[in-house]
């Protein structure tokens, strides 16, 4: 079980870091959706089984569709590095670098190797339908309204000049 | 373990149940209606938008000495303070729904989406100001978030109002990435998504620890950017610049409101046992924001750009009245709550004149478009006159209540280094806003192109001016109103 | 089991290098892609204290994340795609219509 959750770490971290290194948005793209699965099975791996469903089903699959989708419409070809690009790199890249050894710090601080998980996690599709449903009614409804947004923003700003 | 589906629950969101209403309304009827009819568009906004007003001075009175009521499980907190931050955002969106009629029509871009775009963005932040949830505040904030992008871009053949679209959404959702990293943090350490919870678990904790200081910095950021401080202030001039002029006046007042209402229940609700950390941080971000916005503003050409620049001023000083509140001094939340309803009036009354600039073959928004203004049309020019006034902060209009509680506030506390600089900066903010001043009665342009001036405009220009001389002239009602609605906030 | 701290070090790590993309970055759709990449970061923070606290709130606003996404995605690829008629551009540093 650990030995897997290590493999797809590894892998999924080397993917992550071809989706920023890629010149072309294609293969940006599809080394996101292979960090999508990977998570996935992570999540597998930590119990949350309904999650990591949704994750293949809707993340990687729908919406990244849309993403690979939107490049190949809209013929997106290799990117050219440019000055500002290496401004940006000198003084985003450290700034970033920083925060990440801050909360490696804390994190390791804070959760020593031994911190036990929770016995007895019960994370089913029923037990998440009852909170869902219960304590989570609110955001729910919200986000019916918020996903009405999205249709109509989409339609509003796509379609064609009468 | 909480029920299902609570009659009281549902009754406690109806005025957001009949904005929605109203706005899915607008979506169903905007096909019936031909061309020239489509102000009747704006005309079911604004009825949706006057039940939703009127709901909410039902639950003021009623809410009378109580503590407010907790729905949802604790999702949903319904107190005079949600209240009054509610019906700030709805009279805003209410005003710039009347300044929206004609511009759009001179735009051709008068579809119904428009309003009910307006009105589902009026929802999320109705849902921000109420929501003590980390869920229920962060669909709010993606559902006001994603109908400012859409409004933004909505001049679709426009190439200005594309690239601010563009900018905002990707500053945007970086900023929402930063706040859920912040929240997941937030989420670990206190094992709840429930603010009163995460207050109650961050007290229980010896002191101040790296995580929770990692959590706090990023969660702040996220909200940084939402309310445009500096440093995370760049989508501002961009966005305030390209939007649909009728969308920076909106952009600029309401989700500010409401993003602000959103800020006092994170910090005063749900971070309150981290108030020194996160002073010394507001410290720091205030000064650069008031230090950045006012100085930019000095050589701007264009007045939306100019508008974007005094906004993040303006947010400046809004974050001083935390710094005040940090040290237990409600006086202090008091400041920013009465600085919101006053900024909102004479910020929707300066763009009243600024969209009438736009006509026909005509974009009007470069600062010189207001030259000679007192000479074509004297009615605007002092109108314009006295919001400028306002907004420096000048007696005896409105502005100068705002910014004397923030003021107050400080010297209560003993930051008289930041008071003192703050009185400062508003010197500066004199000498810029001057210059439009100077602009208008100065010099002397031929009459180009006429003023016309909308049925709506008209509305919405009187009760600005009204409300901006009224605050400034006999603020105690306000004073008290707002007194009230500081009152069940945990301080 | 996996130690919780090896979780949230992989997620640190997705985060940053999801940041340091919308930094480095100058095709839009790329820079899209790295913020998914920071949402998903904190999707993993989420689901690693839901199993360590016993609580299924974090995997709830997972969920809810999801969605957001999806709605965010629709929205943010339409003004892509509006920007790309009008400019036929997508890389950031041609956005300059409205400098100083």
């Amino acid at each position: 079980m650990e030995i897997l959750f290590y493999i797809c770490a590894a892998v999924s971290v080397l993917a992550a870091l071809n989706v920023v290194l890629q010149r072309t948005p294609v293969y940006s793209a599809l080394s996101l959706i292979l960090v999508l699965c990977l998570l996935a099975v992570i999540y597998l791996l930590l119990g949350a089984e309904f999650i990591a469903v949704i994750q293949v089903i809707v993340y990687a699959g729908a919406i990244m569709v849309l993403f690979v989708f939107v490049i190949m419409l809209l013929n997106a070809g290799r990117e050219v590095p440019s000055e500002r690009s290496r401004l940006a790199r000198w003084l985003g890249v450290p700034l970033v670098i920083a925060f990440l050894l801050e909360v490696l710090w804390a994190v390791w601080n804070q959760f020593p190797s031994g911190t036990a998980p929770a016995a007895d996690f019960d994370a089913g599709p029923a037990a998440i339908g009852h909170l869902l449903f219960r304590n989570y009614v609110l955001p729910f409804e919200v986000t019916s309204v918020l996903i009405l947004v999205a249709i109509l923003g989409a339609v509003v700003l796509a379609k064609k000049e009468e | 373990m909480y029920a299902f589906f609570q009659r009281a629950d549902y009754l406690a969101i109806k005025p957001e149940i009949l904005v929605t209403m109203f706005a899915l309304a607008i979506l169903l009827f905007d096909f019936l209606l031909e061309k020239r009819d489509k102000w009747m568009n704006a005309l079911v906004a604004l009825i949706g938008l006057g039940f939703g007003a009127a709901q909410l001075t039902m639950f003021w009175s009623r809410l009378g000495e109580g503590a407010g009521y907790k729905g949802f499980g604790g999702a949903f907190t319904l107190d005079t303070f949600a209240v009054y931050a509610k019906l700030i955002i709805i009279i805003a969106t209410g005003l710039v729904v009347l300044l929206s009629a004609k511009y759009l029509e001179v735009e051709g871009a008068n579809f119904g989406e428009y309003y009910a775009l307006l009105l589902f963005a009026a929802v999320g932040m109705m849902f921000l100001a109420s929501g003590t949830d980390l869920i229920v505040l962060f669909i709010a904030l993606e559902l006001m978030a994603l109908c400012e992008y859409v409004l933004t871009g909505f001049l679709r053949g426009s190439r200005r109002s594309n690239e601010a679209a563009v900018k905002f959404f990707l500053l945007g959702a970086f900023s929402s990435g930063l706040l859920l990293y912040g929240m997941s943090l937030l989420y670990g350490i206190a094992g709840s998504t429930n603010l009163a919870v995460i207050s109650r678990r961050l007290a229980e904790r010896p002191s101040p620890d790296p995580l929770s200081w990692v959590a706090m910095i990023t969660l702040l950021a996220g909200i940084y950017f939402k309310v445009a401080a500096v440093p995370f202030h760049q989508w501002t001039p961009d966005a305030y610049e390209g939007a649909p002029t009728s969308i920076t006046a909106f952009i600029s007042v309401a989700p500010k409101v409401a993003s602000f209402a959103f800020f006092i229940r994170i910090l005063i609700e749900g971070l309150w046992p981290m108030r020194a950390e996160w002073q010394l941080l507001t410290i720091g971000v205030a000064v650069a924001t008031m230090t950045l916005g006012n100085l930019a503003a000095i050589t701007q050409t264009n007045i939306k750009r100019f508008f974007g620049y005094s906004t993040i001023s303006h947010v400046g000083y809004l974050l001083l009245g935390f710094v005040a509140a940090a040290d237990g001094n409600r006086e202090g939340v008091t400041a920013i709550v009465i600085y919101l309803l006053v900024y909102a009036f004479m910020n929707l009354g300066a763009f009243g004149v600024i969209i009438l600039m736009r006509r026909r073959d005509l974009i009007g928004d470069e600062i010189d478009d207001l030259s000679g203004l007192m000479t074509r049309a004297p009615g605007m020019a002092i109108l314009m006159l006295i919001f400028l006034l306002s907004l420096a902060g000048i007696p005896p209009t409105a502005g100068f209540i705002g910014k004397y509680f923030i003021f107050l506030s400080l010297i209560e506390t003993g930051h008289y280094t930041l008071a003192v600089l703050a009185v400062g900066y508003a010197v500066v903010a004199l000498y810029y806003y001057f210059r439009i001043v100077v602009a208008m009665f100065m010099k002397k342009v031929p009459d180009t192109v006429p003023i016309a001036m909308g049925m709506g405009v008209r509305v919405a220009l009187g009760v600005t001016l009204v409300m901006t001389l009224l605050i400034g002239i006999y603020p105690q009602p306000f004073i008290a109103m707002a007194r009230e609605a500081v009152r069940p906030l945990f301080l | 089991m996996i130690p919780l701290s090896h979780v949230l070090t992989l997620s640190v790590i997705l985060f940053v290098i999801g940041a340091a993309g919308f930094v480095l970055r100058r095709n839009i759709i790329t820079v899209f892609m790295c913020i998914e990449l920071m949402l998903n970061a904190a999707n993993l923070a989420f689901i690693a204290f839901s199993r360590y606290l016993g609580t299924l709130d974090g995997q709830l606003f997972v969920f809810f994340v999801i969605v957001v996404a999806a709605a965010e995605a629709a929205v943010g690829l339409a003004i892509i795609i509006a920007l790309y008629r009008n400019r036929e551009t997508l890389n950031i540093e041609d956005l300059d219509s409205m400098k100083l």
